[in-house]
């Protein structure tokens, strides 16, 4: 019933609009208004485009400013202080020309607009004024690219020897994570092993992957560079970590890195943020379907010690899981005896999963 | 003045050639032979190959497909505005997708998906540059039709079918494509990972090959129109510059979308037939797929390569249609005229060399993006230079503010703002955290979506008294313009803070993230002003079907303009001029010449009849 009411309101407010158009057009043509081509309305369009100019002007600063705070996520990363500089240096420059051109461009429109008996002016082309507006933008352009490359190259640069490395697999629709053990390498993984136990698809017949444990959320030490390995088993994702200033995909097949040093604990950031509840959170940044917006995992920055007794007190993913592993021997056993080894060669290809 | 030039039909064509002024005669006689009898309804408004008849139904098709793609657009600005509420009132129209009151997820995924394809290829690519360049380049260069009229019907016939396809993908059971406009395999590859990525997909993919179909054969059309059919004296150099945008906008057409056929092509052989290209090492839905050895970044490559010189294939058709309405309601030649093509040659050379910006953080080669960074960023140069160029064409005018003309004045307006942005987006360093964030949605928004609409609004109000012979009203004009133009800024300004903050697009809700927890007013505001910008486009519609039966009746040059298409009927008929084309002596942009009786002198006027305002080296041509 309201549906129809609000339906018949609707339907009786285009009446009244088509109507009222009717009648404007009735008068304006009664008064003669219709046919002169220009007349009030480029005024009262120039007017406003000033009106635009100054009021749109002041509330784009004011809205810009009120939300300045909420904008800017905290930094919690080295590389992430000098991205930030320079996207707010590259903001100013940006800023400037579109204060001016769009100065320009309403002002113009307001004070050019047409006069009777005034004639613009003839004014096709001037090659002087046209090289300088070629080539300052182009010096502008080579600075910013230069800044850009120099900063890009050192954060894809090659990682730090001693970073601690980590890897993250996305799929559907969560985050798996594991550490290499005690022998600080990454086991052989291979995406025909997964199941539902075995959820990084851990090949366990070698011997670096024995050692390496699964863990529910990222813990990294503070001031030490970390390395992320990234790889997926589904359809494709991102890793997005904004405190970080840090994000790659994640590709089924073809295993990405990203390095970065963060600089402050999780808990130096609930103090700096004055919320104890803060978390450092991981996004998905590539859509994958339903579950695309709710895939998160915490990040928690230790201090150095912390970290060490965090690792420490982890364990294995083959101690915790026995009957994967006996699963494995199981398989390498017959491989002594000649029948069975062709099967056997079948499921275990080679992977060019470890790095 | 056609009677003293009884040869110029014989030599149409420009440049000498004997051959186009035979083909042209037998066009004649052709002509005559309709006179005869009349058409029937079925060839005059269905089949036609006239291309006046042909732009409308592009136009028509494209105004039908922007209506549905707004609608679209303010379905998920309900979701992401009021993420909490439940949109029950919704299921009569959107049946088993509402559940329990909530909007399915993945059918929100298919909304933003449905609203950016239809968006860019079927109204700014095909709405826009469809009707424009049919419309305008026989008109403005003075040719009969377009070099093959059936091959150009060809073209709306296609369009119009893979329009169906696409139509018909969002009724079924498992829904439209749901994987983003990009459709990045493996997602868009695989039902077991979204349900869009079965029957819609396949509809998606058959529905863009006939698009791309359409283009091609468009597009060939185009340039043989220009390049061969130019009225006598009608050299490159005085062509408007209308039709040098459309020409290299064929011209890049032409050389990229068979990139994105080849990329379709591979995907649907991925899909159906079992290749790798695209997919290795997938667990999904519980088990192992057998591919291995394809790359998802590969499709991503093959992608961009169409898709970024798709951007300015949107936004360069508008861009000559701007540089047209605003020299002649400055009444001022456009600045720089040669410069102006200049930097139209290199955007168009630069747009095949920039894709990769696009995959900075997909795992490419770090190397290759420094490379992708350092061209993307030169791209920048000759879109200042345009900038500065149509702000120097204001200067000094004597400006008359029709609607199309305040529709230009916004496209500038909107070109700066969002394509400043882009010199952030272009530094690889710093897209590091803005990639996929709502920083990159305002942006391309207001630099190639909202710009490339204020252009074809422009364009429909400018030349809409050449199209239906009657004039749109200006005061809902006026009215249209300014809500849109608030709105639109209302929308995508508060938007760049919601990207720097971080915000992923693509996504159904922020609330389980506590980083994207700040936004929830802001989110709410700006939904409100999408759907309110939405709704005024109401008022375009009313005035645009009102005013082709009910407008006050145009004049034969109703905004005093130079170019040829003003020249021709009020309403020309099939073959555009009567009697012989009129040959071109002049450029495009003769506005307030000093000396002068008028403060336009068409291009179809001699020098010998405008000897008060010649200058030095035009006294020779006299």
């Amino acid at each position: 019933m309201t549906v129809l009411g609000i339906l018949l309101v609707l339907v009786l407010l285009l009446v009244v609009f088509g109507l009222l158009f009717r009648l404007q057009i009735l008068t304006s043509i009664f008064s003669g208004s219709f046919v002169r081509e220009i007349g009030m309305s480029n005024r009262v369009n120039g007017i406003l485009m000033l009106v635009f100019l100054l009021f749109g002007g002041a509330a784009f600063a004011w809205s810009f400013i009120e939300n300045y705070s909420k904008m800017n996520p905290p930094i919690a990363s080295v590389h992430g202080h000098a991205t930030e500089r320079m996207f707010w240096t590259t903001m100013i420059i940006i800023g400037i020309v579109f204060v001016i051109t769009q100065i320009a461009l309403f002002v113009y429109s307001y004070k050019y607009q047409h006069q009777d008996g005034r004639r613009a002016f003839f004014f096709p082309h001037n090659n002087k004024i046209e090289v300088i507006w070629t080539v300052i933008p182009a010096i502008v352009m080579a600075g910013l690219v230069f800044a850009g490359w120099k900063e890009w190259s050192r954060i894809t640069g090659p990682a730090p020897k001693d970073s601690v490395v980590l890897e993250i697999m996305g799929k559907q629709f969560n985050w798996l994570v594991r550490y290499p053990g005690r022998d600080q390498a990454l086991g052989v993984v291979n995406y025909r092993l997964i199941d539902a136990t075995n959820e990084f698809g851990f090949d366990l017949s070698d011997q670096k992957g024995l050692d390496d444990f699964v863990a529910g959320e990222i813990h990294v030490p503070k001031g030490h560079p970390v390395l992320l390995k990234i790889r997926s088993r589904d359809v494709l994702h991102a890793v997005y970590m904004p405190h970080f200033r840090v994000q790659m995909y994640a590709v089924p097949g073809m295993p990405t890195k990203f390095w970065f040093t963060p600089t402050k604990t999780t808990d130096e950031m609930r103090a700096q943020t004055g919320n104890p509840a803060f978390n450092y959170e991981l996004a998905c940044n590539q859509i994958c379907g339903r579950g695309h917006f709710a895939m998160k995992l915490a990040i928690i920055v230790d201090e150095p010690d912390d970290y060490q007794a965090w690792y420490a007190k982890q364990q294995s993913f083959s101690s915790q899981n026995p009957d994967v592993l006996a699963s494995f021997k199981q398989k390498a056993a017959p491989l002594g005896t000649s029948e069975a080894a062709p099967a056997a060669a079948a499921v275990v290809p080679a992977a060019k999963a470890s790095l | 003045m056609a009677a003293n030039l009884p040869t110029q039909s014989n030599v149409q064509g420009g440049i000498g050639a004997t051959e186009p002024g035979i083909a042209h005669d037998e066009h004649l006689h052709h002509d005559d032979h309709h006179e005869h009898h009349e058409l029937s309804f079925l060839e005059k408004y269905v089949f036609s190959t006239d291309h006046k008849v042909i732009a409308k139904q592009f136009l028509i098709t494209g105004i039908f497909w922007a209506i549905l793609g707004g609608t679209l657009s303010s379905l998920f600005r309900l979701q992401l505005g009021w993420p909490e509420a439940t949109f029950e009132w919704l299921s009569p129209f959107l049946g088993k997708w509402i559940e329990a009151g909530k909007l399915n997820p993945e059918f929100y995924l298919a909304l933003v998906t449905m609203h950016g394809t239809i968006m860019v290829f079927f109204v700014l690519t095909a709405g826009l540059s469809g009707t424009f360049s049919n419309f305008l380049i026989p008109l403005q260069i003075g040719a009969r039709d377009m070099a093959s009229g059936f091959m150009n019907m060809l073209s709306y016939w296609f369009f119009f079918i893979s329009s169906v396809v696409m139509f018909i993908s969002l009724f079924i059971e498992t829904g439209p494509a749901a994987a983003g406009w990009t459709i990045y395999p493996p997602l868009s590859a695989l039902p077991q990972a979204i349900p869009g990525s079965g029957m819609g997909q396949t509809l998606w993919l058959v529905s863009m090959a006939l698009f791309i179909v359409s283009q091609l054969l468009g597009g060939v059309n185009y340039i043989t129109t220009v390049i061969n059919l130019r009225t006598r004296g009608m050299s490159m150099s005085k062509l408007p510059l209308t039709i040098w945008a459309f020409f290299l906008t064929a011209i890049l057409g032409l050389l990229s979308f068979p990139v994105l056929f080849s990329a379709a092509l591979l995907l649907i052989f991925d899909r159906s037939f079992g290749t790798s290209f695209f997919l290795s090492d997938i667990y999904i839905a519980g088990q192992a797929l057998p591919n291995v050895g394809g790359s998802p970044v590969l499709f991503q490559h093959l992608f961009w390569f169409l898709g970024h010189p798709e951007v300015y294939i949107v936004i360069m058709p508008a861009m000559g249609m701007v540089s047209e309405i605003l020299a002649t309601n400055a009444r001022k030649p456009i600045f720089g005229y040669r410069a102006m093509i200049g930097s139209l040659l290199g955007i168009s050379l630069l747009s095949f060399i920039v894709w990769a910006h696009h995959m900075f953080v997909t795992g490419m080669n770090p190397f290759l993006g420094s490379v992708f960074m350092f061209l993307t960023l030169i791209i920048a140069v000759p879109s200042a230079v345009k900038t500065f160029n149509w702000l120097a064409t204001l200067w000094r005018g004597n400006i008359r503010f029709t609607t199309a003309m305040l529709f230009s004045i916004g496209f500038v307006s909107l070109f700066i703002s969002g394509g400043l942005t882009g010199i952030i987006l272009g530094n690889a360093a710093l897209d590091i955290q803005m990639h996929n964030t709502y920083f990159v949605v305002a942006h391309f928004h207001l630099v190639m979506g909202s710009s490339a609409f204020f252009g074809l609004w422009a364009g429909v109000y400018h030349w809409f008294p050449k199209m239906f012979g009657r004039m749109m009203d200006e005061k809902l004009g006026y009215v249209h313009f300014w809500l849109t133009f608030i709105g639109v800024y209302l929308v995508f300004l508060p938007m760049h803070y919601v990207g720097i903050a971080g915000f992923p697009r693509r996504y159904y809700a922020w609330t389980g993230f506590d980083m994207f927890s700040q936004f929830a007013d802001l989110n709410k505001f700006i939904s409100l002003a999408a759907i309110l910008a939405f709704f005024a486009q109401f008022i375009f519609i009313f005035n645009f079907f009102y005013s082709i039966f009910r407008g006050r009746r145009a004049s034969q040059n109703p905004w005093n303009s130079t170019t040829l298409e003003w020249t021709t009927p009020i309403e020309p008929g099939h073959g555009n001029w009567p009697g012989a084309i009129p040959a071109v002596y002049r450029w495009p942009y003769d506005y307030s010449k000093p000396g002068a009786a008028e403060d336009f002198i068409p291009q179809n006027v001699p020098f010998s009849q405008t000897q008060s305002s010649n200058l030095p080296y035009e006294r020779e041509m006299e």
